[in-house]
C-alpha cells in the first residue's frame, strides 16, 4: 500500500467524503437545534412581582420560566443565622451577603439542585428548606448543607423596580 | 437457516416463493428444531411478543383520543376514562400492560441468568435484549409522563435532571431535552412523539433478537450444545406453540386480574392530580419496575456518581458474557453459582423494596449494602467463580440423564450417535 501514489481517484474519494460529511452535519444540526427553547419560550424571560403584602418570616412563590421562584422576607434571626456560618462548613461556599444584597429579601429559584424538585419551606435541619425527594437540607440563605444536592439554590437575576415590586429576569 | 431446501407444494406457492421466499421463512419458523426439554421459563419470549403487540394496539387506539398538550392532556385522559366507549378498558390494559411487560421481561432476563443463555455463542442475542430493555424503560418513562399528572410531571423533572449531572454540558442538555427552562408543553409533545416511535424500534429489534436466536438455536435447561435436528429436538410447531399458548393463557389470567380488579394498584394516586409546577408531591416514587435502579441512584451521596452507578447497574449486563468466566452454562451444574444466583435475586428484590421507601436511616443503609453487593456479584464473584468453582458433570445429550439409568444406556447412546 505504501508504494501506491496518491491518485486523482483518491483525491476525489476524500473530497466527496468531506463534502458529504459537512452536508450531513448541516442537515442534522437544524434537526437537533429545533428541540432547543423556541422564540416564544425565550420571550417569557422576565416577570414582575408585587411583594408589598409579604410580612417578615413568610415566603412568596411565583412562577418564572415555568419554575417556582421563592421570595423570602427574612426575619432578623434568619439573617443572623445565615451570616454567622463559617465558609468552611459549606458544601458550596457562598457568602450570604452575595446571595441577598438586601439582607431582608432572599430571591432564588425554588428548585433543588439535585434533581429539580421544589423544596419545602421552614423545614429541615437548618431551618431553611428541605427537599422531600432525596433529602437535601438548605439553610436560611438557601445554601446546601446536607444531602445529595451539589450546589446552593440558584439566585436569578432580579432587581427592585420600586419598593414594592421585584422584577425577575 | 442454511438447512433449508423447502419447496412449496402448489404451483402458485412455488411461483411466489421463487420471487419472495416468505413461505421458506414460514416453514423455517414452524419446523425450527427446539430442545425438547424447554421448561415453562422458556415461554416468556412468546409472552413478551404478546405484550409488545398489546401495547402497540392499545397505544394506537389511545392516541386517537389523547391530546398531547400541557393544557389538555390531563383532561383528555379523563375524557378517555369517562366518555370514550371502552376507553377505560383500553387505557387500563395499556397502563397495566406496561407493568405486565416488565414482569415478563424480568422473568425472561433472570431465566437467562440462571441457565447461562447469555454465554457464547449467544452474546449478540443477549446484547440486543439489553438494548430492548433500555428502550422499554425509555418508552415506559415517557408514557408515564403523558397523562400530565403530578407524578408524570415530577417524574419527568427528576429523570431529565439526571442529565444535569454531566459536567459542563449537563445543563445545556437538560434545556435541550425540555425545549424550555422547565418541563412544559414542548417536553410533553416530544415525549409523545418518542413514546409513539420507540415500540416500533423495539419491534425491529425483536426481529433481530429472534433472528440471532435462530442461528445457534435455543439454549436449554441443561445448557449443553445439541445437534439439530436430532432426538434432542422437537419442531417448534406444534410442540412449542401449544406450550407457549398455554403459558400465555395463564399469564393473561394474571393480566386480566390487574385490569379488572386492581387497575390502579400499581400506579400512584398522585397522578390523578393535574401537574403543578409549584408543588412537588411529598414522596416521589417511580413505577415499581424502575425501583431497584432508583434505590441505587439514591444510595450514592454524590449526584454525578449516583447517576453513573445507576447507569452502570444496567450497562454492566451488556458485558456479562465476558464477566462470567465459567464454561458451564446452566446453574443446574454449578452448585456455587446457583446459590449466588438466588442471593442476587434477593438483592434486587431488596433494592426494589428500599427504592420505594424514603431514603433515610436504616433504608439508606440497606440500599447501600445491596448496591455494593449488586456490583460485587458481577465484577468479583462471577469472574472468580469461573475459575474456583467445581462444577458437576454435564450430560452429553438431553436424553442421557433419562436413559442413563436404563440398562440399555450404552445401546441407546450408540443408536443415537448413528442417527446423528
Amino acid at each position: 500500500m505504501s508504494e501506491k501514489k496518491t491518485k486523482r481517484r483518491d483525491f476525489l474519494f476524500t473530497a466527496t467524503t468531506a463534502v458529504g460529511a459537512v452536508g450531513a452535519a448541516a442537515v442534522v444540526w437544524p434537526m437537533i437545534d429545533q428541540m432547543n427553547p423556541d422564540a416564544s419560550v425565550k420571550a417569557l424571560a422576565s416577570t414582575e412581582v408585587d411583594v408589598s403584602s409579604l410580612t417578615p418570616g413568610n415566603t412568596l412563590t411565583v412562577l418564572w420560566r415555568g419554575k417556582p421562584v421563592f421570595i423570602r422576607r427574612r426575619t432578623q434571626k434568619e439573617i443572623d443565622e445565615a451570616r454567622s456560618v463559617k465558609m468552611e462548613e459549606l458544601i458550596h461556599p457562598e457568602k450570604d451577603e452575595d446571595r441577598a444584597k438586601n439582607p431582608e429579601w432572599l430571591v432564588m429559584l425554588g428548585v433543588c439542585t439535585h434533581l429539580g424538585c421544589v423544596p419545602l419551606n421552614d423545614k429541615g435541619d437548618y431551618n431553611g428548606w428541605f427537599c422531600p425527594c432525596h433529602g437535601s437540607h438548605y439553610d436560611t440563605s438557601g445554601r446546601i448543607r446536607k444531602g445529595p444536592a451539589p450546589w446552593n439554590m440558584e439566585v436569578p437575576k432580579y432587581e427592585f423596580v420600586n419598593a414594592n415590586t421585584i422584577k425577575i429576569g | 437457516m442454511s438447512d433449508h431446501d423447502y419447496r412449496p407444494k402448489s404451483k402458485v406457492g412455488q411461483w411466489f416463493n421463487d420471487r419472495l421466499p416468505l413461505l421458506t421463512l414460514a416453514n423455517h419458523l414452524t419446523d425450527y428444531p427446539t430442545p425438547k426439554n424447554l421448561n415453562y421459563w422458556w415461554t416468556f419470549g412468546g409472552i413478551l411478543t404478546f405484550c409488545l403487540i398489546t401495547q402497540i394496539v392499545t397505544g394506537l387506539t389511545l392516541a386517537m383520543h389523547y391530546i398531547a398538550h400541557a393544557d389538555m392532556a390531563f383532561e383528555s385522559v379523563e375524557h378517555i376514562m369517562r366518555d370514550v366507549n371502552y376507553g377505560w378498558l383500553i387505557r387500563y390494559i395499556h397502563a397495566n400492560g406496561a407493568s405486565m411487560f416488565f414482569l415478563a421481561v424480568y422473568i425472561h432476563i433472570f431465566r437467562s441468568l440462571f441457565y447461562g443463555s447469555y454465554k457464547a455463542p449467544r452474546e449478540i442475542i443477549w446484547i440486543i435484549g439489553i438494548i430492548i430493555y433500555l428502550l422499554m424503560m425509555a418508552a415506559a418513562f415517557m408514557g408515564y409522563v403523558l397523562p400530565w399528572g403530578q407524578m408524570s410531571f415530577w417524574g419527568a423533572t427528576v429523570i431529565t435532571n439526571l442529565f444535569s449531572a454531566i459536567p459542563l454540558v449537563g445543563e445545556g442538555i437538560v434545556t435541550w431535552l425540555w425545549g424550555g427552562y422547565s418541563v412544559d408543553n414542548p417536553t410533553l409533545t416530544r415525549f409523545f412523539t418518542l413514546h409513539y416511535l420507540i415500540p416500533f424500534l423495539i419491534l425491529g429489534l425483536v426481529v433481530l433478537h429472534i433472528w440471532a436466536l435462530h442461528v445457534p438455536g435455543n439454549n436449554n435447561p441443561v445448557g449443553i450444545d445439541i445437534k439439530k435436528p436430532s432426538k434432542d429436538t422437537v419442531p417448534f410447531h406444534p410442540y412449542i406453540v401449544i406450550k407457549d399458548g398455554f403459558a400465555l393463557l395463564m399469564f393473561m389470567i394474571v393480566f386480566a386480574f390487574f385490569v379488572f380488579y386492581a387497575p390502579n394498584i400499581l400506579g400512584h394516586a398522585d397522578n390523578y392530580i393535574e401537574a403543578n409546577p409549584m408543588v412537588t408531591p411529598a414522596h416521589i416514587v417511580p413505577e415499581w419496575y424502575l425501583l431497584p435502579f432508583y434505590a441505587i441512584l439514591r444510595s450514592v451521596p454524590d449526584k454525578l456518581l449516583g447517576v453513573v452507578a445507576m447507569l452502570s447497574a444496567i450497562l454492566i449486563l451488556a458485558v456479562l458474557p465476558w464477566l462470567d468466566t465459567s464454561k458451564i452454562r446452566s446453574a443446574v451444574f454449578r452448585p456455587l453459582y446457583k446459590q449466588f444466583y438466588w442471593i442476587l435475586v434477593a438483592d434486587v428484590l431488596i433494592l426494589g423494596y428500599v427504592g420505594a421507601m424514603p431514603a433515610e436511616g436504616l433504608y439508606l443503609l440497606i440500599a447501600r449494602v445491596a448496591t455494593a453487593y449488586y456490583f460485587l456479584h458481577f465484577l468479583v464473584i462471577l469472574p472468580v467463580l469461573g475459575f474456583k468453582e467445581k462444577t458437576l458433570p454435564v450430560p452429553l445429550s438431553i436424553t442421557e440423564p433419562v436413559l442413563g439409568g436404563s440398562p440399555n444406556f450404552a445401546a441407546a447412546r450408540n443408536k443415537e450417535s448413528k442417527i446423528e
